[in-house]
């Protein structure tokens, strides 16, 4: 195998959204030298997308919030399965890292007083998301982009060299985390423009890569979400936890086709915008479960009042939890009450004045004209249900992001598991890369130079040699039979979105979660055979080719957990099991990679690649419980956790 | 309007050369000009190089030339196009080409390293940050940008002059000048810096004739033109005939 070049790093961050971005910030200002490495071009990271805002109780707009009411509304919304420390932590230093972005030049919407605005919205109990109209991602991703110039023309003016201390590999993917015995050391890439191999020797590495949308039909997610950082992790050897919580944000675009689950944000609602049925009912009212029943308007008129004075009026329905939304616009949908492109009527435009529209809701108002040839000024939006986050990640530290049985690989962001339980509130995630990504790159950076600083990992020669002939295998990829044709990466792709949208999707049941077991057992075989035309310069059907690996894995671990847990819960419905079952709320799915070696020989359906786990969570801390009155525990807590 | 057969012709081809290449695909009611293409790589040319992320208009990625104008791919709705007409696909001409569609864009990261950084203000922490909306407006509708590059590959003053690359930063980076010089809390001037003379001398202002070709391409509808290009020179020529803010700032920088 011919030399592949190396180069020596610090800390390696494998993604550039929110959470790496955050992340190499940090292990640089510890002193860190840090190499960021992304698939696509600085600054194009699917954290752009994100629109609504940065969840954080400043309590600029109502003073009542503070962290205990943002972590109240956590646990509520991800139905008590979050890892109870990260969503304390994330919810105490939110602020800190709202207010931390103005000092790097971010421009945030202004209250009357000149702070940080903030907005309403889903599971939320006070208006708490620092916003930007609706284009909220940009305005991090951009801010934190021109802080890591800053930060490099630093470096120029000290070293001359801006990338002396901190380098971005743009449109450069990671296909596996070296390993020197069980500590990580360093990274197997390729660049996309060459097809060129490199890899980056580190004993640190921060997986911040997002997520898995991209295994499903309708998702909002771009191209880069193909589950990589779950892979990565999975094959270094580190488990996964909870796969089976997969976020159906209740609305996406659904016509025309083309767009077809592109998000509709949920400002659209926080602003004002009400959900009807083809019968021009508000239906949300007729889908308050239990649990949520005290908090929410019971009549249209105290939803509609709650706007103006929300602290004598409980607010509208449409309002609840995603997981909640999603399920009832489905129903509707079923039952026959639905729009004519098969989803639901999300109106704003009998709500506000035009102008106010446009002011506070620009980009959708935008892509409806552009891509729908809708005014949603003076007509509803139809929408539907659409693949948008996995709740479920690399199973992680609370406190360093370091993630389980394996030394020196950490996970930020939509890749690691745990902070949000069963289903994330809108606005946590951009609060979530912030917190958790400033914690993974410290605690990388901490470790770097920490004790076995002078002992550092070696990277072994033949896991290169391995990874490199992996990389090649699409190039020289054969049919069934010698000589026939290799599978194509494009239809492999569209096989298995489709698989995941119509078996393991939005509803869930046991045959067809076993079917698209056996169908994802297929696709393996088949995706091995798959091959590519042309070379290796920026070719997509090669990148596309390798990323079916990590779909793969992927989607098995969230069908495999799914057909385990037998009770419906946050991102996780099972027609079968309709009910939330507090047994569950303990119990945490573990996969891991069958072969410890990484190997990914096993095809068969049963078996498959992934063994499953289920491991009892640690109590809730007493104070935090104590955060919530006693008949609301009952509906979520185990008898014996109750009395302990 | 059901489906159709388009007929496209795509520029394919590296640094070395390459040229239009003929295609018949499907076009389906409602799509944009990046299925095609996706289509064209499932079906026809698995290995067409093309760059997106968030096919929403929202990431700047697919950017390319559509019969000429630059444009998102994402954002051009195949209904603009008769049935009949050629559509004809070609990587941002201002930038040397990587590979069919992909140009390499490393001209504006090189220039973003240019333009010094928000300073912020001494003695004012994180969370005591106080402005008015209307002194964020102009800034923030600046900050809408999504580093699409179609201002850049547009601007003449670039466009098929590669010897003025490297003094002319391009609309999108004076603009960025512009969004700095217009934050309300930039305390670049108290730190030495001054970015009405830096765009002036160091970002190439003086090449821009406001002839709004940006303005034009731009798919954030930004005003480009009138309102960051045409204040930051006006502000510019303030500074440099103005004597006494020219004595002050020397009086300043004498002291740091």
């Amino acid at each position: 195998m011919a030399e592949v070049e190396r180069q020596q790093w610090d800390v390696v961050v494998v993604g550039a959204g929110g959470a790496g971005l955050r992340a190499a910030i940090e292990a640089r200002e510890q002193g860190a030298r840090t190499a960021v490495i992304c698939k696509s071009l600085f600054g194009k990271a699917h954290t752009v997308m994100a629109e609504g805002g940065i969840a954080a109780s400043m309590g600029n707009v109502n003073s009542g919030d503070n962290w205990q009411v943002h972590f109240r509304d956590t646990l509520r919304g991800g139905k008590f399965l979050n890892q109870w420390r990260m969503a304390e932590l994330h919810a105490r230093e939110a602020p800190d890292r709202v207010w931390e972005l103005e000092t790097w030049g971010a421009l945030f919407d202004r209250t009357p007083d000149g702070r940080i605005s903030q907005r309403n919205f889903g599971g939320h109990e006070y208006p708490r998301l620092a916003h930007v109209g609706d284009r909220t991602g940009l305005e991090l991703i951009r801010t934190l982009q021109q802080k890591i110039v800053s930060l490099q023309q630093e470096d120029f003016r000290e070293h001359g060299d801006y990338e002396a201390r901190l380098k971005v590999f743009q449109e450069c993917t990671v296909t596996r985390v070296l390993k020197d015995g069980d500590r990580v050391s360093g990274t197997f890439c390729y660049d996309r423009e060459s097809g060129r191999f490199f890899v980056l020797e580190a004993p640190a590495v921060v997986l911040a890569t997002g997520g898995i949308g991209k295994s499903f039909k309708v998702t909002s997610n771009s191209w880069e979400y193909t589950g990589d950082g779950h892979a990565l992790a999975l094959l270094a050897g580190a488990p996964l936890l909870n796969m089976e919580f997969v976020q159906f944000h209740p609305t996406g675009m659904v016509w025309p086709p083309s767009v077809k689950g592109i998000l509709v944000t949920e400002s659209v609602r926080g602003d004002g915008g009400v959900l009807r049925n083809s019968e021009g009912k508000r239906f949300m009212f007729d889908y308050v479960p239990d649990v949520f029943k005290a908090k929410y308007a019971q009549s249209e008129e105290e939803g509609d009042r709650w706007y103006d004075d929300p602290d004598h009026n409980r607010r509208p329905p449409e309002l609840l939890p995603r997981d909640e939304v999603a399920r009832a616009i489905n129903a509707e949908v079923k039952a026959g009450r639905g729009s004519p492109h098969g989803g639901v009527f999300l109106d704003v435009s009998t709500r506000m004045p035009a102008e106010v529209i446009k002011r506070r809701l620009p980009s959708m108002y935008h892509q409806f004209k552009e891509l729908a040839d809708v005014d949603i000024t003076a007509e509803a939006m139809e929408v539907g249900p659409t693949c948008h986050y996995v709740m479920g990640g690399i199973a992680v530290d609370s406190d360093t992001a370091a993630a389980r049985e394996v030394t020196g690989l950490y996970a930020a962001g939509e890749v690691a598991g745990g902070m949000h339980g069963s289903n994330r509130l809108g606005g946590n995630s951009l609060s979530d890369l912030l917190v958790f990504g400033r914690r993974a790159g410290l605690h990388a950076a901490r470790y770097a130079a920490g004790p076995g600083a002078d002992d550092r990992p070696r990277v072994d020669e033949v896991q290169v040699d391995t990874a490199a002939a992996e990389a090649l295998r699409p190039f020289s990829a054969e049919g069934p039979e010698d000589g026939s044709t290799p599978e194509n990466p494009y239809t492999l792709h569209q096989e298995l979105q489709q698989t995941m949208n119509d078996l393991v999707g939005i509803i869930r049941r046991e045959a067809e979660m076993a079917q698209a077991l056996e169908k994802l057992a297929e696709l393996r075989v088949r995706a091995r055979r798959a091959g590519v035309e042309g070379h290796r310069q920026f070719n997509p059907g090669w990148h596309l080719a390798l990323d079916l690996r990590n779909m793969l894995l992927v989607s098995e671990c969230v069908a495999r957990a799914a057909l385990e847990r037998t009770e419906s819960r946050g991102g996780h419905t099972r027609e079968d099991h309709p009910a939330m079952d507090r047994e569950w709320r303990r119990a945490n799915l573990l996969c891991r990679l069958a072969d410890p070696t990484g190997g990914l020989a096993a095809t068969d359906a049963v078996r498959g690649q992934i063994d499953l786990v289920r491991v009892t969570t640690e109590p809730i801390r007493p104070d935090l419980l104590a955060l919530f009155e006693k008949e609301e525990l009952v509906k979520y807590l185990a008898e014996e956790e109750l009395y302990e | 309007m059901s489906s159709y057969e388009a007929r496209f012709k795509v520029w394919r081809g590296d640094s070395a050369g390459g040229g239009l290449e003929d295609f018949a695909i499907e076009v389906n009611e409602g799509e944009v000009v990046l299925d095609i293409i996706h289509r064209l790589q499932a079906t026809q040319a698995p290995d067409l190089a093309v760059r997106w992320n968030c096919k929403a208009g929202k990431c700047g990625s697919c950017s390319a030339e559509i019969n000429g104008r630059p444009r998102l791919m994402c954002m051009t709705r195949m209904s603009v196009f008769g049935p009949e007409e050629v559509v004809t696909v070609t990587p941002l001409r201002a930038f040397p080409v990587v590979r069919d569609l992909v140009t390499d864009v490393g001209f504006n990261y090189a220039k973003a390293r240019e333009v010094p950084a928000f300073v912020p203000p001494e003695g004012l922490g994180a969370g005591e940050y106080r402005m008015q909306q209307v002194d964020v407006d102009r800034s923030q509708e600046f900050r809408k940008c999504i580093e699409c590059f179609l201002c850049q590959d547009t601007c003449h003053v670039v466009r098929d002059h590669e010897e003025n690359k490297g003094a002319f930063a391009g609309p999108r980076f004076l603009m960025r000048v512009a969004e700095l010089d217009m934050h309300p809390l930039d305390a670049a001037a108290d730190s030495g810096i001054d970015r009405k003379r830096a765009a002036q001398d160091e970002h190439g202002l003086g090449y821009c004739n406001i002839t709004k070709c940006c303005t034009e391409v731009c798919p954030e509808g930004i005003k480009i033109t009138d309102n960051a290009l045409i204040p930051l020179k006006e502000r510019a020529v303030d500074r440099k005939y103005d004597p006494l803010v020219w004595l002050g700032s020397r009086i300043r920088r004498r002291g740091k």
